[in-house]
């Protein structure tokens, strides 16, 4: 091999490196959690504290991935391509710790009880929709998957993180409807809303250009 | 996750062997005193631990570290008590944030002395009781209540005080009175929260005059043999065991006794989701969750089952006749 290869060698080996630290970094929330929990520093009522993190850290994930193709577009970084796919896998690792905290924690796994709380109350069923939705994206990240599916196919299937976009945001809301307390909800509304709006004015100019 | 045997944990024992935390909080402030040899000091610092502000008031603390228990029917539970570190910092008052840890973090602020009630609206003698005088007007007693949260979280709160209808009665409530309304402080220089549009301040609650005068409704002082911290809602606090938390309102600055249904703050708040009753009720559940079963705090473990809630939370025997032919899924 030519001294001259494109791209040289240490270049490969620091994304590699980076890609690493990403995951690393992205494992750290769900490591501290369960160090906490087995050491009693979730405060009084932990169970409601894990449900309350694993919720809000699905909600950072989805945040960072959909974020991933507008940063690397506007500042012309082309490796965050890949940690998209890294970052959503996280994205249903955290939203399965939220579904598992809620199943274990408040409902004991008693599968009948969440079934049935699933039918009953509206926020759990979209939550559940979404985490439906991430299971099936996370179920098909893998290359054979891609390959299986074909690259267009794959790519609209995985359109449909934005409808979990939006679905995760009617979940929080309705969990803090009645409490008339939205900050948090409303943080977290309009970063997605400006993620997925860059994306329709994108999209949009594409077509008009 | 959570042990037992921690130094603020106490299982009922012979009542005559616990030592109140009152006097083991003056113990300690003692020796500290006295180790550090700067008295002036020790008694600053003191005034500034927020949960244990007023403890430099001895002359109102001594006599509850001797609080006869209560004799009324169901005003001890053997359950075990809830760490006083849990209960004092794990609350919902949300004139002091939202957060649980946030009453603990901001309510050193409010100012809990002077303090007044008023005592008007359909009452043969309105007047206006000052703390002192309220602190005088009955014996107090301690009473040791389950408090179920609507939320689904429970603890067990040793509590200093005596019951409501005492000081009642001294302003004699005429015929037409059916309701009490109770209004708690808001003050936006001291309380953070009361900013926010969270609810529509001041929070208001309310009961039917014959829950007010039931002998379990409690005017609390103090708890765990000491005054109230303040996020527990110094100076003076109502407490109903048999319905979910939020109807116990803190920090009382007036009660006024009406004809018509007060309007409550979680009510106006979100009608569909919390009732002017909110009795404790296994088998009416909230809108988003269950009632059916509850979290005892510094108890239940994180990996143990959730533990069934009891009706009226265990005081269906005191309470259950106030009851008698209503539909409790209509009146939640």
């Amino acid at each position: 091999m030519k001294a001259s290869a494109y791209p040289p060698s240490g270049w490969v080996d620091s994304v590699a490196a980076a890609k690493s630290a990403v995951f690393v970094l992205l494992l750290c929330p769900a490591a501290w959690l369960a160090w906490a929990a087995l050491t009693d520093q979730l405060g009084a009522n932990p169970a409601q504290a894990l449900v309350r993190a694993t919720g809000d850290w699905t909600m950072r994930m989805l945040c960072l991935v959909l974020a991933l193709t507008p940063l690397r577009l506007i500042f012309r970084w082309p490796v965050l391509a890949r940690w998209r796919r890294m970052v959503g896998v996280y994205t249903f690792f955290y939203a399965t710790l939220h579904a598992l905290s809620y199943s274990w924690f408040d409902m004991g796994f008693e599968w009948a009880d969440v079934l049935k709380d699933i039918g009953k109350r509206p926020f759990i069923l979209v939550g559940f929709a979404s985490w439906l939705l991430l299971l099936a994206l996370a179920l098909t990240s893998f290359d054979r998957a891609v390959r299986w599916l074909g690259g267009r196919a794959w790519r609209r299937l995985h359109q449909a993180v934005y409808a979990v976009a939006v679905l995760v945001v009617v979940h929080f809301y309705w969990m803090r409807a009645a409490k008339n307390d939205l900050l948090e909800v409303a943080v977290y509304a309009t970063l997605l809303a400006l993620l997925l709006g860059w994306r329709v004015v994108r999209a949009w100019r594409a077509r008009h250009s | 996750m959570r042990s037992h045997s921690s130094s603020q944990g106490f299982d009922h024992g012979i009542p005559s062997e616990i030592t109140p935390e009152a006097v083991y909080r003056e113990r300690r402030a003692l020796m500290k005193m006295w180790a550090s040899g700067a008295a002036g000091a020790a008694l600053a610092s003191w005034s500034q631990c927020s949960a244990w502000a007023q403890l430099d008031a001895p002359s109102r603390l001594r006599p509850w570290s001797a609080a006869a228990r209560s004799s009324v029917p169901g005003a001890i539970t053997m359950d075990r008590v809830t760490e006083f570190k849990d209960a004092t910092s794990y609350n919902n008052f949300y004139e002091f944030g939202t957060d649980k840890a946030d009453p603990a973090r901001h309510a050193g602020k409010m100012k809990t002395s002077p303090w007044t009630i008023d005592v008007d609206g359909l009452v043969l003698k309105p007047r206006r009781f000052g703390l002192d005088e309220l602190l005088k007007l009955s014996a107090m007693e301690e009473r040791i209540y389950r408090l179920r949260c609507v939320e689904g979280w429970s603890m067990v709160i040793p509590w200093v005080g005596y019951s409501l209808a005492a000081l009642l009665q001294r302003v004699q409530p005429m015929g037409n009175a059916k309701y009490v309304e109770f209004v708690t402080l808001a003050d936006p220089a001291t309380m953070p929260g009361v900013s926010s549009r969270v609810l529509d301040w001041p929070y208001v609650e309310g009961l039917r005059l014959d829950e007010a005068l039931h002998p379990l409704t409690l005017l609390a002082f103090g708890m765990y043999g000491a005054v109230l911290p303040n996020q527990s809602g110094a100076p003076v606090r109502l407490v109903v065991p048999w319905k979910y938390g939020f109807k116990s309102s803190k920090s009382l600055v007036r009660i006024r006794l009406t004809d018509r249904l007060p309007a409550t703050a979680w009510n106006k708040a979100a009608p569909h989701e919390y009732g002017f009753y909110s009795n404790v009720n296994p088998q009416v559940d909230h809108p988003r969750w269950s009632q059916a079963s509850e979290r005892r705090i510094g108890e239940d473990g994180l990996f143990s089952k959730k533990r069934k809630t009891l009706m009226f939370n265990g005081y269906e025997a005191q309470v259950g006749q106030l009851y008698a032919g209503m539909d409790l899924t209509q009146w939640f």
